[in-house]
């Protein structure tokens, strides 16, 4: 993240995604060996798609998919999705990240449609960092309950702060299940 | 995930109606383990679709892990997954190790080993165990606990505790292993490989449980793939995936063992995988115990045995003239009750490794080491950067995912455990199946609410 950027051209991964985004890939290094690539977020569906369907690379598993609140990092663009891959293929790792250009209204594209996987941990990014993912087929609070004020990972969040008691639900006569589904 | 929130009537053509029906199933039901909601939609006992809550047992590890120093983590990681803590504690060490650039001493990663798959036969045998007993076979999980209860009195004399560990420190573990530690491990793991066969012939070919196993929650290999999956659960559909043996860490390379991959990915399948990895993890802790490279010579103490507090009023008096050569026999609460041995087991980074208390009560470097670790602002600095690291722990890959920004705590610390991508696959394991079958699928899962919900 810190380190000088290096190219890292001789990377098959990084070449080959530099081939295909060019100016999109916006830094890469390698920290603690860790090969990454940040892209930007309108190429970044893009991206895992070729990184996943690419036959050379075959990232097809994905590992995580999280967030970083920079805020006090004091970097621009605030929030950065970090997504973690694994290639069965060439036993590998990658990681790529994405940051939302809008600060207030953090937005990203869903990749549930490509990876299955990504279904909860996109919830819980959204739960976690208010981050919105558009294309996302249920995309609702996942640990914390639908009342919660706030998103508790973000670094303007206090560690300490209460939340107000939550009222008894009303159940409306017309969707007896409406919890559910 | 399911579209349609109401449940459609249908008529049939003797000319009564049929309805689908909601049921909700948990979280204060036995079998979801207190901690987990599952809606499902029924027909007569057949799930056509469900849903799955969690969050009930969210106690904030990664908001919290960002305010407290590095090594202030372990206690929480200990109560990640609580039926293997020990695991949780090297995986996070590794982590902010890998950040730091430290490398442990060849005998502490050998430890590690031993305690991770110490806490491997842990796990397995609760989660078997558990779900066996949901089954009916109380005996069986009478039996597990008992095997469980021969290693957990050596965590237990190991760490001091049996389920909150924090044994493992950044750069090292707290303490080397006790005298005859090992001796008593080989006797327990003997027991243990007793236990698991007992077992073994009571469940495996049990027509009853082979009935409720075979062909229930099942998963092919792309579905879980693609959701996720790994550890035991992706053997069992197939894929021979082991961090172990695929990425080697610790001294894993350096052990000759089997990965047991499943058939056809059902609940049986499970059970099977996981019976065998407990034979694995014993044969690993064996060839580990003659393998580990023998620890420091256990130092007599001399004559008069001298208290660390007794040595501290003593350097009140300005009593210190012998100290540096006197040996010092600390309190067993203590960590670190000989020097030599926390040189075998710890980095030689002192900005990283705790002096041992020898050194805290003896000289003023070792008191001024120790605190610059301890105080509050001081502590750990590890450097700007990021890292992900992975273990293969009981349930599959636990990773974490570490960012600092070089101050003396983390500024990111992101768990991946391997609850949560498994039980994404939940719905789709029990969707087609009965009822009754929820409660093997889920257990086959091996939830642990405490590392699924952080």
């Amino acid at each position: 993240m810190t380190e000088p950027a290096t190219t890292l051209d001789d990377n098959p991964v990084i070449a080959r995604l530099r081939e295909a985004f060019g100016d999109a890939i916006v830094e890469t290094h390698a920290h603690r060996g860790d090969v990454t690539a940040v892209i930007a977020p309108d190429r970044y569906k893009e991206a895992i798609r070729l990184l996943k369907t690419d036959a050379e690379l075959a990232f097809d598993f994905l590992t995580d998919l999280t967030a970083v609140d920079r805020l006090k990092l004091k970097k621009k663009p605030r929030f950065e999705v970090v997504v973690h891959l694994y290639s069965r293929k060439n036993n590998s790792r990658f990681r790529l990240k994405t940051r939302p250009a809008n600060d207030r209204e953090p937005e990203v594209d869903s990749i549930v449609d490509i990876i299955a996987g990504a279904n909860w941990p996109e919830r819980e990014v959204f739960d976690m960092f208010g981050i919105t993912f558009t294309g996302h087929p249920n995309l609702k609070r996942i640990l914390m309950y639908e009342e919660f004020v706030g998103h508790p990972l973000r670094k303007d969040y206090p560690v300490n702060k209460r939340q107000p008691l939550v009222p008894m639900r009303e159940i409306p006569e017309d969707r007896p299940n409406i919890y559910s589904f | 995930m399911p579209a349609s929130i109401d449940t459609e009537t249908t008529q049939t053509e003797s000319g009564t109606t049929r309805k689908a029906m909601l049921l909700n199933v948990g979280p204060s039901h036995p079998a979801m383990h207190g901690v987990i909601r599952i809606i499902t939609e029924l027909d007569g006992e057949t799930v056509i679709d469900s849903d799955v809550e969690i969050g009930y047992l969210h106690r904030a590890f990664e908001k919290e892990s960002e305010v407290v120093p590095w090594n202030n983590v372990f206690p929480y990681t200990d109560r990640l997954n609580y039926v293997s803590p020990l695991m949780n504690n090297v995986c996070y060490a590794m982590g902010v190790e890998k950040l730091l650039d430290v490398h442990p001493t060849e005998r502490c990663d050998y430890i590690r080993v031993i305690i991770s798959e110490v806490s491997r036969l842990t796990d397995h045998m609760t989660c078997i165990g558990a779900s066996a007993m949901e089954l009916g076979a109380m005996t069986v999980f009478i039996y597990f606990m008992k095997a469980r209860e021969y290693l957990y009195e050596l965590v237990e004399e190991l760490t001091g505790a049996r389920l909150t560990v924090s044994y493992v420190r950044v750069g090292g573990v707290k303490a080397d292993l006790p005298e005859g530690w090992l001796e008593r491990l080989d006797k327990a793991l003997d027991k243990t490989a007793k236990v698991i066969d007992e077992n073994d012939k009571l469940l495996t070919r049990n027509r009853i449980f082979f009935d409720r196993m075979k062909d229930v929650g099942l998963l092919d290999t792309d579905t879980a793939w693609a959701l996720g999956f790994s550890g035991p659960l992706m053997r069992a559909a197939g894929v021979p995936r082991d961090l172990r043996k695929d990425e080697p860490y610790l001294v894993y390379d350096r052990f000759d063992f089997d990965i047991p991959v499943g058939a056809v990915g059902d609940n049986y399948d499970r059970y099977l995988v996981r019976m065998e990895e407990m034979r694995q993890s014993i044969s690993i802790i064996k060839q580990a115990i003659k393998q580990i490279p023998s620890g420091p010579v256990q130092v007599g103490l001399d004559s008069r045995p001298f208290t660390g507090a007794q040595m501290v009023d003593a350097a009140k008096m300005g009593l210190t003239s012998d100290m540096l050569v006197r040996k010092v026999r600390i309190d067993p609460t203590l960590e670190g009750t000989n020097k030599h041995q926390i040189r075998f087991v710890n980095a030689p980074f002192k900005q990283v490794v705790l002096p041992p208390k020898e050194d805290t009560y003896g000289n003023i470097e070792g008191l001024m080491n120790h605190f610059m670790l301890i105080m509050d602002g001081e502590g750990i600095k590890v450097p700007e950067g990021e890292a992900y690291v992975a273990n293969e722990v009981a349930n599959g890959e636990l990773g974490f995912y570490i960012v600092s920004d070089g101050t003396g705590h983390a500024y990111r610390c992101r768990v991946r455990p391997p609850c949560f991508y498994l039980m994404q696959g939940l719905t789709e394991m029990i969707n087609g199946d009965m009822l009754a079958d929820i409660v093997p699928s889920f257990g086959s899962i091996n939830m642990i609410a405490g590392e699924l919900d952080r």
